[in-house]
């Protein structure tokens, strides 16, 4: 136990309060020092470093407009439709409330991938920072099964079949697929048993986990020290500090950050709050136009898509095709030819990695090319999990790595946002084959990673961060 | 670089509108919706009640939440009341679903929404009922003797069809790519309707503006409160602007 601190009868009935408090709860305190007051980040964080805070204020948002819309909200197939409306129209600034649910939902998609792609640039995940990014790419596929999951609850035609065509997709899995799928939507068909399921799991199962992946995010961040744009680590022994051992290069991050964060969220609830009031459906993006149609399963949509943030990997998954089948196949066999003869591998492993690449490629013949879109589609969102791993540069951050590095990721946001828009768009020949190239291209990004990292010459990495007083 | 990255976010944001795909050949009109004009939603709403509410229903709109278009109580009782008398009550139509399948082919869609849910690439859905309400013409070919040039063999016969008229398109053949078209070309009045096409215009626009009003009621509250959520945020922005700027000055 800390020691109990006796404090003057004389003292302020402020100080007192303090005091009583300090020594009964001292965590309270400690916390305080550890993560806001003596917490230093370091002072050259760019437009880049604003999306984490936004992310935890869209987390937020969700969560108290979320509460508030489930007081009205009715699980039910029969009155899930009606009761969305009701608050659309009856419930005293209900509107407001699921605009900013709804409006929140894609805000915190892009928040997280602008955060993510932050990460890429600069180095973020690279050791000592690793937990640091496996935390945040499973946050990443919380919020997608969150979304997901949500996506269903207003009953609309969208939500019923784009929830009918993912969860079909867990059938193609070979032969635990049919009963998985059964076991998800807790029917032959979505009904009732999904929508009740999915609003379990919406409001109480994924949003626990996400918390507590959130809490566990921000604390290992805080264990090892925030990364900056130049990538250089301001807390290691070498880094220059004060007399109090506190890094020169750092600032503490209550009061300099969060008065920072606050100019950044007023700057974000500008752009927010003018999509809520001025343009709540967003073009169709943010809420469907067929999702104006309650559920009908007798009826469906000429062309169903996701939602916008899924169309990406929803795009992969569409490029699998069995002509596609082939190049992968032609893909692993090349992989574990280079492997076994370019590689320093005892013969053994040399074997080894060249058996398995056959046994893969005859299971991608054998089994139906839709589980290998499946397979490609998780993938995509898995491979991220690995990032440290795959990057072998010199120097973290793209400041410094050779300019052609800088075209490759210039490129791979390109490729990005072309599958994500080819995954809105109804199929054709065209639209496939660039979706087939810029899967490829997604692939090849991270798993050739490894090789082309090293390639090239980086910059000098100065030994203090860049920053220009304001 | 990091330009050139920005404004690749930037051209995401931009791609403008959702392509659902839309059926038949002409392009929509453009619909006059204008929802604060009182006048107009209180004909929409007399055109709605009197002509579309007999078969299609809006079970999702209060009657009572007509007193937004200025009608009292009284009036919403005496005037525009016919399925039922509780003001509180939804707008639920009289025809019994399963006749509704067996005369139409089909069952009326509820109206609550319809202007939210047929927008596409053409258009608003206000854009495309504008249209598909002004382009119904006779066709012996089809059971009900009518036919929409926006929606192709649609069940639903011209409802209007005493204010515009009976009407046939009239195309004329082109050579386009070699080949022979038929391309829509105008109207050909065959009986005339008891108001002047302007005024048949002008109803429908009418109706139309209120089926977008109806498809969001609080959608003129939104846009009011919107102008003082973002003039409220851009005076708090200059605040922590100067308030963020005043703490880093120190920072070396």
């Amino acid at each position: 136990m800390a020691e109990f601190k006796e404090i003057s009868p004389n003292a302020s009935a402020g100080a007192k309060l303090t005091n009583w408090f300090e020594n009964r709860f001292p965590t309270m305190f400690s916390a305080y020092r550890v993560h806001m007051a003596e917490y230093y980040a370091p002072k050259n964080f760019n437009f880049w470093y604003i999306f984490g805070s936004l992310a935890m204020l869209v987390l937020v948002i969700q969560i108290v407009t979320g509460i508030f819309l489930v007081m009205h909200y009715k699980p039910d197939a029969a009155l899930a439709f009606g009761s969305v409306e009701y608050i659309m129209r009856d419930v005293p600034w209900g509107w407001l409330i699921r605009y900013m649910h709804s409006t929140g939902a894609s805000a915190f998609f892009v928040v997280v991938y602008l955060h993510m792609f932050r990460g890429l640039i600069y180095g973020s995940y690279r050791k000592p920072r690793e937990l640091v990014w496996i935390f945040g790419c499973a946050i990443f596929l919380c919020l997608m099964a969150e979304a997901f999951m949500g996506y269903l609850l207003p009953w609309g035609q969208m939500s019923y079949w784009g929830a009918q065509v993912i969860v079909n997709l867990f059938a193609a899995i070979p032969f635990v697929g049919p009963d998985l799928a059964l076991l998800i939507r807790g029917d032959y068909v979505v009904g009732d048993a999904t929508l009740n399921r999915f609003f379990s799991f919406h409001v109480i199962a994924v949003p626990l986990v996400l918390l507590g992946l959130v809490v566990a995010h921000l604390l290992a961040l805080h264990d090892v020290g925030s990364n900056n744009p130049d990538g250089i680590e301001i807390k290691g022994p070498n880094a220059p500090k004060d007399a109090q051992g506190h890094p020169l290069d750092g600032v503490p991050f209550h009061p300099y950050y969060t008065v920072h964060d606050i100019f950044g969220v007023s700057v974000f609830l500008m752009v927010f709050t003018a999509i809520i009031f001025f343009a709540p459906e967003f073009g169709g993006y943010f809420l469907e136009y067929n999702n104006f149609i309650p559920a009908d399963p007798l009826q469906t949509p000429a062309h169903i898509a996701p939602v916008w943030y899924f169309t990406p990997f929803y795009s992969m998954l569409r490029a699998i095709t069995s002509e596609m089948m082939y190049a992968l196949i032609a893909c692993v066999l090349l992989a574990g030819v280079l492997a076994a003869t370019k590689l320093k591998l005892p013969s053994l492993f040399k074997a080894v990695v060249l058996g398995g690449a056959v046994v893969v490629a005859a299971l991608m013949l054998a089994i139906d090319a839709k589980f290998w879109g499946v397979v490609v589609m998780g993938g995509a969102v898995v491979i991220l999990f690995f990032l440290p791993w795959l990057d072998n540069s010199a120097v973290k951050s793209i400041r410094y790595r050779p300019d052609w590095h800088k075209y490759l990721y210039g490129i791979f946001v390109i490729n990005f946002v072309v599958l994500a828009y080819l995954g809105v768009q109804p199929p054709s020949p065209i639209g496939e084959r660039v979706s087939q190239v810029g899967t490829l291209f997604y692939f090849g990004f991270f798993l050739l990673m490894p090789w082309w990292s090293r390639i090239g010459q980086t910059k000098p990495v100065p030994d203090r961060v860049t920053f220009a007083a304001h | 670089m990091k330009k050139l990255i920005l404004s690749l976010i930037t051209a995401l944001g931009l791609l403008s509108g959702a392509h659902a795909s839309s059926a038949g050949g002409i392009s929509w009109d453009k619909a006059p919706v204008n929802t604060s004009d009182v006048a107009s939603l209180q004909n929409g709403a007399k055109l709605f009640v009197n002509y579309c509410l007999s078969c299609h229903s809006a079970a999702f709109m209060r009657y009572n939440r007509l007193q937004d278009l200025g009608f009292t109580n009284e009036q919403i009782k005496d005037n525009l009341l016919f399925a039922t008398d509780k003001v509180g009550e939804t707008m639920k139509s009289a025809i019994d679903p399963k006749q509704a399948k067996e005369w139409f082919g089909a069952n009326p869609p509820d109206l609550t929404l319809i202007a939210r849910s047929r927008a596409g690439h053409g258009g608003t859905g206000a854009d495309y009922l504008y249209t598909f309400l002004r382009t119904f013409y006779v066709d012996e070919a089809k059971a009900t003797g009518w036919n929409n040039l926006v929606f192709p063999s649609v069940g639903m016969p011209h409802a209007l069809w005493e204010l515009q008229g009976k009407r046939r398109p009239v195309y004329e053949t082109k050579e386009e790519h070699g080949h022979e078209v038929h391309v829509f070309k105008g109207w050909e009045q065959l009986t005339p309707g008891t108001m002047t096409p302007l005024q048949y215009d002008q109803a429908i626009g009418d109706l139309v503006n209120f089926l977008q009003w109806m498809g969001e009621p609080a959608q003129n509250t939104r846009v009011r409160v919107g102008v003082w959520v973002l003039l409220f945020l851009l005076m708090f922005t200059v605040i922590t602007w100067r308030l963020n700027a005043a703490y880093w000055k120190d920072v070396k």
